[in-house]
């Protein structure tokens, strides 16, 4: 895809973001929209997975930590066909398989997640078994900046440099705002690459909202070899709506008529301009 | 039904010690075989194995959470994978690790809980499991196997290597005897094993139990009262018809259990006798909700009536009432 073709695509993906939070009534919207870039990329441009070759054992993983933004995964996993867009409609409604948090019942998605600190942790024994078998897939999870607290996190990072793990990326969506306000005011996690590097990690730093920025950085894995990868993803929360933008309360915060239609618009003039 | 032999206890081993040595013969042949250790390999018995296996242990040092995690990992990849560690560890500094990535993510980690119970004695509460089954039982997707002789215990682990679900062994370090060398009375999951049989009483047991359980039967046989004795190994899905076959069978039922008498087997066992109508003298032997006395296993085990003597004098008080 071309680096214009990626754009439009997040902007698609924003869109429908908002459209099934707003069918659904809930959803976390913010997080959603700072995030969707990587996943973009991750799914159209860098992971070798799809519907066609999802039962492989060679495929590359996705695992997303912080599954409360499943908004985002979703409405990729539909674009790339591994379900009928139109299951998104049932979005947390009473018997839906589309439920507030990743679930394995929708195909397409590796592990259950929810409770956070649990992506790593998962992606590490997955990098661990590719390294056993010596197969040459990749393990993606992505994590939020608020989740980074969790000690479990912390303790597989020191397996994931203990066994050498260059086949596996941590992304960090660093939006830096979690429901109670600045992460840096929740619970400080800065300075974020020192505390990887010194864990044995190799460390890049992206404008995660650069589709172009993003695709150059997962081609350069391994960073090191040797040396499991993290990216820190410096992005936006609610990126891409003007009012959403840096704001709170749009963590989990649902769009009325109006505000939606806003937001819409202004997806659209992305495009347009 | 013959007595309990001596030379059986003579010979018994560790279930966890069998345990390893069971695993290590089944994984030299199936390279999918992985053990996950948290600095546990010394007390999982698993030392040999990591020297003749290298490439099949992954040691994670003391991070139970993790762990559990990476355990799950590496059974969606494919690996059988079993993760080791202390039982007072595993299930409950990795209670939410053994919800989400295992039970709810459907990943086939066998979990193996060691050094179960009391059995780490007089280093105390830290270290004993005592609220295992009570939690477990209460998480969806998840088998419960506390096998209560080393032939249980090598059965259960080739059924785990075979069985593609999230599973929880639970081992003790104690020798524990043969409870019978009749060849058909076969290890299942699911499946009590009748030990003894006796109208009188039925006493439903699990794991370091089930022994001194079928020691109180005979103590009971020489003053005339004749007692059943089932391993019930699985908690897990429970053996509700052979429960309810005893219940219509005997006169009364006492479970034993190496562990809180809160939320485990003899909860199990009660919830289902209720919701069929029974009423007859029921008692579930295990560790009060206390903070337990402190000694030795077999010293704290003794203390709380769980022992050939104890459990005979509560199964002879029990039918006086009736």
């Amino acid at each position: 895809m071309t680096e214009k073709e990626l754009k439009e695509k997040s902007v698609t993906y924003r869109k429908k973001i908002l459209k099934y939070i707003v069918g659904a009534k809930a959803g976390h919207t913010g997080g959603s929209l700072s995030c969707i870039d990587v996943l973009n990329v991750l799914y159209n441009e860098v992971m070798n997975v799809g519907p066609e070759n999802f039962t492989s054992p060679d495929r590359d993983r996705y695992i997303q930590s912080k599954g409360h933004c499943v908004e985002a995964l979703f409405v990729v996993l539909a674009d790339k066909g591994f379900f009928p867009e139109d299951d998104l409609n049932t979005l947390c409604k009473y018997k839906s398989h589309y439920i507030g948090h990743p679930t394995k019942k929708v195909h397409g998605v590796e592990q259950n997640t929810g409770a956070l600190g649990h992506g790593l942790p998962i992606a590490v024994g997955t990098a661990i078994a590719a390294k056993l078998d010596k197969k040459d897939f990749k393990v993606y999870t992505l994590m939020g900046d608020g989740e980074l607290p969790e000690g479990s996190n912390w303790e597989a990072a020191l397996t994931a440099s203990h066994y050498k793990l260059d086949n596996l990326c941590a992304i960090v969506d660093k939006n830096t705002l979690q429901i109670t306000g600045p992460t840096a005011d929740v619970c400080n996690t800065d300075p974020l690459d020192e505390k990887f590097e010194s864990f044995g990690w190799a460390v890049k730093h992206v404008d995660g909202n650069d589709v172009k920025a993003l695709k150059e950085v997962f081609e350069s894995m391994p960073f090191e070899p040797g040396k499991p990868n993290l990216v820190i993803a410096h992005t936006i929360k609610g990126k891409g709506v003007s009012f959403m933008e840096n704001s709170v309360k749009w963590h989990h915060g649902v769009p009325d008529k109006e505000q939606y239609e806003t937001a819409i618009n202004e997806l659209d003039n992305l495009v347009l301009n | 039904m013959g007595a309990v032999t001596e030379t059986g206890a003579a010979n018994g081993k560790p279930n966890q010690d069998v345990f390893a040595a069971t695993l290590l013969e089944l994984a030299k042949a199936d390279r999918n075989i992985v053990a996950i250790t948290s600095d546990s390999r010394g007390s999982g018995k698993l030392v040999t194995y990591g020297q003749e296996l290298p490439a099949q242990i992954v040691e994670i040092g003391i991070a139970e959470q993790n762990l559990v995690g990476v355990a799950a990992g590496l059974a969606s990849a494919g690996k059988k994978s079993f993760a080791v560690s202390p039982a007072c560890f595993l299930t409950a500094r990795a209670l939410e690790q053994i919800k989400n990535d295992v039970a709810y993510s459907d990943n086939p980690v066998r979990l193996v809980g060691i050094s179960a119970g009391v059995s780490y004695g007089a280093l105390g509460t830290t270290h004993h499991s005592l609220h295992d089954f009570a939690v477990l039982r209460a998480i969806n997707n998840i088998s419960i196997i506390v096998p209560a002789d080393n032939y249980e215990t090598s059965e259960a682990v080739k059924f785990a290597v075979k069985y593609n679900k999230p599973v929880y062994l639970r081992f003790g370090k104690k020798p524990m005897p043969l409870l019978t060398e009749d060849p058909n009375n076969k290890f299942e999951l699911g499946k009590g094993r009748v030990i003894r049989e006796g109208a009188d009483i039925a006493i439903i047991a699990n794991g370091e139990t089930v022994y001194p359980a079928l020691k109180a039967a005979e103590l009971l046989a020489e003053n005339g009262i004749e007692a059943t004795v089932v391993s019930m190994h699985t908690i897990k899905p429970l053996d509700n018809e052979l429960v309810l076959a005893l219940a219509e069978k005997t006169g009364a039922i006492v479970t034993v259990e190496e562990h809180s008498v809160n939320g485990g087997l003899g909860e199990a066992c009660a919830s289902l006798l209720i919701q069929h109508g029974y009423s007859k003298p029921f008692k579930i032997m295990g560790i009060p909700d206390e903070y337990t006395v402190t000694g030795s296993q077999v010293e704290i085990l003794n203390h709380y009536g769980i022992s050939a003597e104890g459990i005979s004098a509560a199964v002879t008080g029990m039918l006086k009432t009736i």
